[in-house]
């Protein structure tokens, strides 16, 4: 097992594409990061130049302190799950698995005990003569984590290895995966699409964004203190929602009404524009007949028109339609709602998501009262899209950072030398 | 949709018309072959009276078993060279990025498609010179030349199926760029190896044009060529059965080469390897 560190690392395609621009990211020996971003936000690039598949234009890539960035893929020891599973279709699972350790001479005694124990531990032991093509997608998704497993490597990379199984054994298979890297204490980068995987799995989560790190901390850091707009938006589910806002003093007016604004974020506010963003959270609502009498006045009550109901048992998701005015800062909200199929849905933006106690007497198409919880807003500079109340909870620290270029900044990484490099 | 009584009858029409077509002048030299000299003239369609005289006679002279053997030695090198360099060749096509790609693949179409009778009489020029006139290589060198565009073209197409993960796989498993070659690629791309390899023989086996001109004796000649030097028994009979003799003879070697590796041409070779 080793560390990885990547410093600056850029990748610059020949027509002159950005993949992935000044990336710096440490991940320590044992510990299982996530990149996690929407397609074309250069993670399975990143991915590819940690197994030597792509070269690294500009920036140095060490692995176990050693500057791998000119080694071939044979010469880094890091074993990768492909997301098609890339499985050798002509030769039989113990063929496959062995493959690796063939090629580094191993002896045919050692290969046979390897595979044998990795098969065992991944229930493959039934199906070692089979071809893949004889395999359901299941056992073909267990058998290159297997090949992977067997080669004891310094680090696994992981590209979207569970995105092709079906919901259920996705399910399954993730608790397989989180178990396996607790078992071999192995140092993994896992890239994937799929926040909830992003959030269950990881130690931390790097989200990136068109080639750029935007944040990288531990899965509840992130959904609690975003950094920014993007990372707002693209973690959680349902996402958060978005409204203009205007400062006024000591007020902040939004679509839902006028919230106070407290303390330190007040000072900050008072700095930025007049306009904002302000962000929501789904869980943030609440029938207000439920919220506590010393809770309430930290929040606004409104009224909406409940438009649809979800009842899910443990909760109940209500929408309803706002005039949430035009946010200014939209580029990143278009890209996120695009990821989210919201654009081809066709649902507008207008619509907030609300997640209620299902104790909740509100039912569909009542003009119901609703309590938003002013305490967990997130305001963003329109301008930059940094959140703007993470910044003033950590005044002092990485907040003086401006934009979406900030990333990752110390006080925001629970454990020394797992944060992402505040350069 | 379900194919009704006309349509089926329809097609069977269709089908007997095309195997009767193929199929009579094949069977026409068959009997050709079996018909004593005396009998090639008569009418009839199958020989009255069987006789082995004619392959008794092509089999024991030199000038027809050497032939073969030439043809199949120069048939084989040729074959096999074209599909080991064609198969590094459309790799390169189909995989790498470098310059001067297109004019490879360019070169090789233009190649494929020269009219051979315009490189008759250069090539003899050179050959004689350079004194490769009348041997195995002599053969050997023009065959590869116009038996690896059309394998190169096929092997690129046949490459270019074959998922490209599966060579980072193997890049990621250890292995060095001829390894993932050598144990992965060229396993998966195997109908396609023989495809072409087949079709490069049977060109190879077939051909005619350079075969007469470019060999004067029977050390280098290939059969095709050897059945147009058969001479009859006296100066007066035209050796007719004996030449069918030798075009049943020299079909056998095809029909073998073709079912030992027609098995090998399998579909989905590929399939279970990636998902998605």
């Amino acid at each position: 097992m080793a560390d990885m560190v990547l410093d600056q690392v850029t990748k610059r395609y020949p027509d002159g594409t950005l993949a992935v621009d000044k990336l710096s990211l440490n991940i320590a020996d044992g510990e299982f990061v996530i990149l996690v971003g929407p397609s074309g936000c250069g993670k399975s690039t990143t991915l590819n130049m940690l197994a030597g598949l792509e070269d690294i234009t500009e920036g140095e890539l060490r692995i176990g302190g050693k500057v791998v960035n000119d080694k071939t893929p044979r010469d880094r020891d890091i074993a990768m799950v492909f997301q098609s599973y890339a499985l050798y279709p002509h030769m039989t699972v113990r063929e496959n698995m062995g493959f690796a350790l063939k090629l580094a001479k191993t002896p045919k005694a050692v290969i046979n005990q390897k595979v044998n124990d990795a098969a065992q531990s991944l229930g493959l032991t039934d199906l070692l003569d089979r071809k893949p093509a004889n395999l359901s997608g299941g056992q073909q998704q267990r058998v290159a984590m297997g090949r992977a497993i067997v080669r004891d490597p310094a680090a696994f990379l992981m590209d979207e290895p569970l995105s092709n199984l079906d919901a259920k054994l996705r399910v399954q298979m993730r608790l397989q995966v989180a178990k396996l890297q607790k078992r071999l204490g192995a140092t993994m980068v896992y890239v994937t699409h799929d926040q909830t995987e992003a959030l269950t799995l990881g130690d931390r989560v790097a989200v990136l964004r068109g080639g750029v790190l935007q944040q990288a901390a531990a899965p509840q850091e992130l959904y609690e203190r975003p950094l920014n707009l993007f990372v707002a938006g693209f973690i959680g589910s349902p996402s958060m929602n978005f409204m203009s806002g205007t400062v006024d003093g000591g007020t902040l007016h939004t679509a839902l009404g006028d919230m106070p604004v407290s303390g330190a974020l007040r000072q900050e506010l008072s700095k930025a524009s007049r306009e904002v963003i302000v962000g929501i959270r789904p869980e943030n609502f609440q029938d207000p007949s439920l919220v506590s009498a010393d809770a309430r006045p930290h929040g606004i009550t409104f009224q909406a028109t409940i438009d649809v109901l979800e009842s899910l048992g443990a909760e109940k998701y209500v929408y309803f339609n706002k005039d949430l005015g035009k946010t200014k800062y939209v580029t990143e909200l278009e890209e996120l709602a695009k990821d989210a199929g919201r654009a081809d849905s066709g649902a507008t933006s207008e619509t907030v998501v609300a997640r209620l106690d299902p104790a909740t007497r509100i039912s569909e198409g009542d003009k119901a009262q609703l309590w938003a919880d002013a305490r967990s807003l997130h305001v963003f500079d329109p301008a930059t899209g940094r959140n703007l109340s993470v910044a003033a909870d950590t005044k002092g620290s990485a907040a003086e950072q401006a934009g979406t270029g900030a990333v990752g900044h110390g006080a925001a990484t629970p454990s020394p030398g797992q944060r992402a490099d505040p350069r | 949709m379900a194919i009704t009584t006309r349509q089926k009858a329809g097609w069977g029409a269709a089908n007997t018309v095309t195997l009767v077509v193929i199929a009579i002048p094949l069977l026409w030299i068959v009997s050709l072959s079996f018909k004593t000299p005396a009998a090639i003239t008569d009418p009839s369609f199958w020989p009255a009276q069987w006789t082995w005289g004619n392959y008794s006679g092509i089999l024991t002279s030199a000038t027809f078993v050497r032939p073969l053997f030439n043809s199949i030695g120069i048939g084989l090198i040729a074959t096999f060279v074209a599909v080991v360099f064609a198969s590094m060749a459309a790799y390169a096509v189909a995989r790498l990025t470098m310059p001067g790609k297109r004019l490879l693949v360019a070169g090789a179409l233009l190649i494929s498609i020269f009219p051979q009778i315009s490189l008759v009489t250069p090539l003899y020029n050179i050959e004689r010179s350079i004194g490769l006139f009348d041997t195995w290589p002599g053969l050997i060198i023009p065959y590869i030349a116009f038996g690896l565009p059309m394998a190169v073209y096929i092997l690129a197409a046949f490459f270019q199926q074959i998922p490209w993960q599966l060579e980072k796989a193997a890049k990621v498993d250890g292995a060095t760029p001829w390894q993932a070659f050598t144990k992965v690629i060229a396993p998966l791309a195997a109908p396609g190896m023989v495809t072409s390899a087949i079709l490069v023989f049977m060109f190879c086996w077939n051909e005619f044009l350079f075969a007469i001109s470019l060999t004067s004796t029977i050390g280098a000649r290939t059969a095709p060529a050897a059945l147009a030097f058969f001479s009859g028994s006296s100066q007066f009979t035209t050796p007719t059965g004996p030449i069918a003799a030798a075009a049943v003879v020299i079909t056998i070697p095809i029909i073998i080469f073709v079912s030992v590796f027609q098995r090998r041409i399998v579909s989905g070779l590929t399939s279970g390897a990636v998902k998605g």
